[in-house]
């Protein structure tokens, strides 16, 4: 039961992932484009975890853990950019 | 039987997280304006990684036998940072796509923070619209 829950939740995240690549690509603006990457480090922190629960090892946790503290950390980068033009004033 | 009903929890987990993160994802791609947008991936798709988060917690304290706390370390990161993030986003596209006249009165002596700077960096006075003393 749980290996066909893990290949749902992979096919699910995988196309999720897809998704957010397309709207990369053809975004309608540059919040959108920085909105759609924040969302992909999210879907790409699921995998991850994921991938620690098939495989049966906690090792891909710190993965994750970094993940999301760039992933943040580079969001409100792209953000400062689009309102200052620049990150450290 | 313990390690049934920790299954059933575990799958029950594993395919909500799944079901949130694609509907947020989609929501991305589905809603009209760029506002409505910024709804989906920083509520839907936030519920969805703490679903799988909780899934794998569950999974390793009960069917492993060596668990801790620390996927709810990320869940909690997640769950602090997406409003933060939706925030700025916010700002951001009123900032770029909205004109400081369409907007309300801020009810305070300083205009909306993203408008109340001159091309120097500099904050400006409401009223005179010279810089600030």
């Amino acid at each position: 039961m749980i290996d066909a829950a893990l290949t749902f939740a992979f096919g699910c995240f995988g196309l999720a992932i897809l998704l957010n690549l397309w709207r990369v690509v053809y975004a309608p603006g540059v919040g959108d484009r920085v909105l759609a990457l924040d969302t992909m480090v999210i879907n790409a922190i699921a995998l991850l975890i994921l991938y620690g629960v098939k495989a049966g090892t906690e090792v891909y946790f710190e993965a994750s853990m970094i993940f999301a503290m760039l992933g943040f950390v580079s969001t409100v980068a792209y953000a400062r950019f689009m309102l200052r033009g620049n990150i450290i004033e | 039987m313990l390690s049934q009903i920790a299954e059933i929890a575990v799958a029950f987990f594993l395919v909500f997280g799944g079901i949130f993160g694609l509907v947020g994802s989609y929501g991305l791609i589905k809603l009209g304006d760029p506002m409505s947008r910024l709804h989906a991936p920083t509520k839907a798709t936030t519920l969805g990684v703490g679903g799988v988060l909780i899934a794998s917690m569950i999974h390793a304290w009960l069917l492993e036998g060596d668990g801790s706390f620390h996927e709810l370390l990320i869940t909690i990161f997640l769950f602090l940072t997406a409003p933060i993030v939706a925030h700025f986003i916010a700002k951001a596209h009123i900032h770029r796509h909205v004109a400081p006249e369409e907007l309300p009165e801020a009810g305070a002596d300083r205009g909306w923070a993203v408008h109340d700077v001159d091309s120097a960096g500099g904050q400006v006075d409401k009223d005179t619209g010279g810089p600030r003393a």
